[in-house]
């Protein structure tokens, strides 16, 4: 849990109190700068209701430009960011041909498999030329191909379940797959800083949810028992299923699920678990099979391991993997394998190439380097930027660095003056997450060098001083020190 | 021991009646005569204030003890993740081994392809692959982040542009599936307490949508333009003072579950008259209908700025994956920061969104490509018309030609392994590939099922004369070998 210095909440809740009270004031003069001019709904309710969109018109549109980047290239390691200006203090942006390029810190490249890759893409353009972008047809019908049956079973082998199916795009797995696995009647404990995906796919399936407090395995005991004692709402019956759904990594916080301990309550309670490995799929473990190799977990506990290809292996799409009885019942009854566009061709092709190299099965010594080089990365940076003062949350080993600002002001000054030294960063805020904790994420990946990792420390260092972040005292030198004492003498 | 007894009692009495008649009990006070009874008759008033001040007596709440709830979670057995395995459940759709063009390769074997929704030929078309050669070469496969934090290509934005041009309209926005565009897009503007009224042939992208949007749902009768007027007319009778409640009317232009198409004029002429937005999705008709493939509002004559919302997932003419949503400027810029599909999800791979421009760039290159669909589309109409058995229950210039059995043969199941069975036969034996409807468990739809082929203007006569002929011939045979 982030602790928050009193003096830091004070401040936010200050600036935050003050831009609110901007923001009416200029609400309140512009009803009365519309009460003259003509309304042109005729009898329409409007899209918005003047106080629901609030915070994007008065707060969010201010700092749009930190939001949204446009680039022209890979999002490698170093990648072009189109500049941007406005006429109307924020409230659109026009793009210029003008391009500054810059270190990527942002993009979810974990691997480096965001660009041209020496061996996926050759493969990757041979299986356009043969299956064509598009199968133009669901999964049922005709958009199975040879290539979709090895991608499954590849899949399946490198993640540790008998059987894995493959969708194309991670967002509708989650949507699709909770109704299907448990509907009304059923309870769903779910963590409270899960992804937006999986609450929608949970309110979709009409079962019960509960919310347990954020890697607490002693809550969530707590919650079973009182949810088992207590039954259905109203009706007191017992449930007919419980599931409860935890995420490999967290990406707002940067922190690791604690699996051991909730899959022992699960077990002893009789729930299933759902694991979403969005974010550690490929980016941990040491032959970067994700969490339950990190952690050491057998994969036959976990019931249904779910993960997204789009950050590890550099495509899009997503899967389930579990038994083989589980996975032939969702090609039944799956809305998104019935009705929804089979996985892309060449999209397919690349993951299966990347599963490859990762594995080392291409012949070379490239998977197991990147994966060395991403942990080194991301611990190395993490270290620094601790030992700098700055408040960095999450645990080692993981890819994803947040730091803290709290402040709201702090948002584009940050962004805007890491942008002009050449860095590009990712700024979130609310509504991604509560309204006092704003904060820098940074995603570390293995195609980040030595140099480029100092180069954004130095810059860093800079714009902390200038920003007013380092909430914690910096460790002092031990070169300086040396010096000190040698000169003392 | 009687007479002490009797002494006791009458000295009791004297006692109280000496009390009850002691000089202040003859006062009289205000002019009301104080009689001993009046101390007993007070003494009785406060009994009753004071049992009315008590509360009613209830049974102490105990809650449940450890050892209760350790028994309560031991006791509980769960229902297992997924029901026993059918037989239906061991399906395996075949597998193609070539792209999905008007000729694909099946288990070795060359057949005709009736199941790819490929309307304009544009599978292996060679510009699309070209520029989505020269797209993988430089920007990658993937675009590894959401819109917001640097998975903005400019390919994105000019595709977005691009459909905007082609269309018509102000504005549009990309999403990176073709199904999350239509279940995203309805909950960002429809909310709790909203009406809308939606057709109940819908596929279950629009379903799962309207069930996250929490909003007041009324179904009509599928395509029945009577049935829609009825239902406006009893929501505006019931709703009359509701000024900020929302109201939208959700059609398909052509339904994916029968191949009907929505009368675009009549929808126009109901929403104006009872002021209800329209929301359209349109999937199959998009490089369809019209003389240059605009859609639905292009077939009708309508103006393109009378639909509020128009979306369309880009997996049938276009021939690449994705979806996009267009409209006004207005309703654009709301979705780019509270459409959950758009801001949780990464973006489109550049790849097909460079596909997508040029798809749009050979369409309207060669409106000639939709002309040759309707023709297409009219020779297989008049080819497949005289089977016996089979109706075509789809509109005669829908790209989805729908055939329904005539008797249907008592219930669903039977249905379809009927229909099964003549696919199967089909494509073993003719090599034609064809599809049976497949509903899901979670699907709502309750409109007959049949065989589907999907139309392309790559398709050449003797193709089409080949799937006639072929289905002629299964169908009466099978359904003689029922009766």
């Amino acid at each position: 849990m982030i602790a928050i210095p009193y003096l830091a909440a004070l401040t936010t809740y200050f600036s935050y109190g003050l831009l609110f009270a901007f923001g009416q004031i200029r609400d309140f003069f512009r009803k009365i700068l519309d009460w003259s001019g003509s309304n042109n709904l005729q009898g329409y309710a409007p899209i918005c209701v003047a106080h629901e969109d609030f915070y994007v018109r008065r707060l969010y549109l201010r700092i749009q430009d930190c939001f949204g980047r446009p680039i022209t290239s890979a999002p490698d390691a170093w990648f072009d960011v189109v500049e941007r200006y406005s006429n109307d203090n924020n409230k659109t942006l026009k793009r210029t041909t003008n391009i500054s390029r810059c270190l990527n810190l942002g993009s979810y490249n974990y691997l480096g498999f965001a660009a041209a890759d020496e061996y996926c893409t050759p493969r990757v353009i041979e299986s356009l030329r043969k299956y064509s972008p598009s199968t133009c047809s669901s999964r049922v019908d005709a958009g199975t191909t040879a290539l979709h049956n090895e991608l499954e079973k590849c899949v399946a082998d490198f993640v540790g379940k008998p059987a894995a199916i493959v969708f194309g795009m991670g967002y509708v797995t989650n949507s699709a797959i909770l109704p299907v696995l448990i509907g009304k009647g059923g309870l769903i404990i779910s963590d409270s800083l899960n992804h937006n995906s999986i609450v929608n796919g949970a309110r979709g399936s009409g079962a019960t949810i509960r919310v347990f407090q954020h890697n607490t395995p002693s809550h969530l005991e707590e919650v079973l028992r009182e949810q088992l004692a207590e039954g259905q709402p109203r009706t007191h019956r017992p449930w007919k299923k419980i599931m409860v759904i935890v995420e490999g990594i967290y990406s707002m916080e940067g922190d690791l699920c604690k699996l051991p301990e909730i899959i022992a309550i699960c077990k002893k309670y009789k729930a299933y678990i759902y694991l979403d490995e969005a974010h550690s799929i490929g980016a941990v473990g040491k032959t970067g099979k994700g969490v339950c190799e990190l952690l050491g977990v057998d994969t036959a506990d976990v019931d249904i391991m779910m993960g997204t290809f789009t950050k590890s292996f550099g495509s899009c799409g997503g899967y389930i993997a579990g038994s083989k009885e589980l996975i032939q019942y969702l090609k039944y009854t799956c809305p998104a394998h019935l009705y929804a566009t089979s996985i892309s061709p060449p999209a397919a092709e690349q993951i299966k190439s990347s599963i490859k190299v990762i594995l080392g099965e291409d012949g070379s010594n490239r998977g197991p380097q990147k994966l060395a080089q991403i942990r080194e990365n991301s611990n190395f940076f993490r270290s620094e930027l601790q030992k700098m003062g700055f408040e960095v949350i999450g645990d080692d080993d993981s890819p994803v660095v947040p730091i803290m600002l709290y402040n709201p002001a702090k948002i584009p000054a940050f962004s805007r003056e890491c942008l002009k030294q050449n860095v590009a960063v990712v700024m979130v805020a609310f509504p991604a997450t509560p309204l006092l904790l704003a904060r820098v994420r940074v995603c570390i990946s293995a195609s980040h060098t030595k140099e480029d990792l100092v180069k954004a420390l130095k810059v860093f260092d800079q714009v902390g001083d200038l920003v007013g972040i380092k909430y914690f005292p910096a460790e002092p030198d031990k070169e300086q020190e040396e010096d000190k004492i040698v000169k003392l003498d | 021991m009687a007479s002490t007894v009797l002494h006791i009692v009458n000295s009791t009495l004297e006692w109280v009646t000496l009390a009850l008649d002691t000089p202040s009990a003859r006062a009289v006070v205000f002019g009301v005569h104080i009689g001993g009874h009046l101390f007993v008759e007070g003494l009785l008033l406060v009994v009753i204030l004071f049992l009315l001040s008590q509360k009613s007596y209830k049974p102490p709440k105990r809650p449940l003890t450890k050892k209760e709830i350790d028994e309560l979670c031991e006791e509980w057995v769960p229902e297992p993740l997924i029901p026993p395995i059918t037989e239906e459940m061991q399906y395996e759709p075949p597998v193609l081994e070539s792209a999905a063009g008007p000729h694909t390769i099946i288990n070795g074997k060359e057949v005709v392809n009736f199941s790819s929704a490929n309307y304009l030929g544009l599978i292996g078309h060679e510009k699309l692959l070209e520029s989505c050669t020269s797209a993988l070469e430089k920007y990658g496969v993937g675009s590894c982040g959401p819109r917001q934090f640097y998975g903005t290509i400019d390919v994105h934005l000019d595709c977005e542009a691009r459909i905007a041009k082609f269309l018509g309209t102000p504005d549009s926005i990309l999403y990176s599936y073709g199904l999350s565009t239509i279940f995203s897009a309805i909950p960002c503007f429809c909310k709790k307490g909203d009406i809308i009224v939606v057709d109940e042939g819908v596929h279950w992208g629009i379903q799962n949508g309207l069930y996250l949007s929490r909003s007041t749902i009324v179904y009509f009768k599928h395509n029945d333009m009577e049935s829609l007027q009825n239902t406006l007319e009893k929501i505006t009778a019931e709703n009359k003072r509701a000024k900020q409640l929302r109201r939208y009317i959700i059609v398909e232009a052509i339904y994916q579950n029968s191949g009907q198409i929505a009368p675009l004029n009549e929808i126009i002429r109901l929403k104006e008259k009872y002021r209800f937005r329209v929301l359209l999705d349109e999937s199959n008709s998009f490089g369809v209908l019209g003389r240059s493939g605009k859609g639905l509002t292009e077939y009708y004559g309508v103006p393109v700025d009378k639909i509020d919302i128009i979306t369309a997932a880009m997996g049938h003419a276009l021939a690449t994956e994705g979806g996009f949503c267009t409209g006004s400027a207005r309703v654009i810029d709301h979705q780019r920061l509270s459409s959950s599909g758009y801001v949780f999800s990464a973006s489109l791979p550049p790849y097909l969104a460079s596909a997508a421009i040029t798809a749009i760039d050979v369409l309207e290159g060669n409106p000639a490509l939709v002309a040759k669909l309707k023709e297409n589309i009219a020779i297989l109409w008049k080819g497949l018309s005289n089977i016996r058995g089979l109706s075509i229950a789809s509109h005669p210039e829908s790209p989805i030609v729908f055939l329904r059995l005539e008797k249907s043969k008592g219930s669903v199941k039977d249905d379809l392994k009927l229909l099964e069975q003549i696919a199967d036969c089909a494509l073993k034996e003719d090599s034609v590939f064809v599809v049976v409807t497949k509903r899901s468990t979670l699907d709502k739809c309750r409109l007959p099922v049949g065989i589907k082929l999907f139309v392309s203007a790559a398709h050449s006569e003797s193709d089409m004369f080949k799937a006639c002929e072929s289905l002629k011939r299964f169908t009466e045979s099978l359904l003689s070998n029922y009766n």
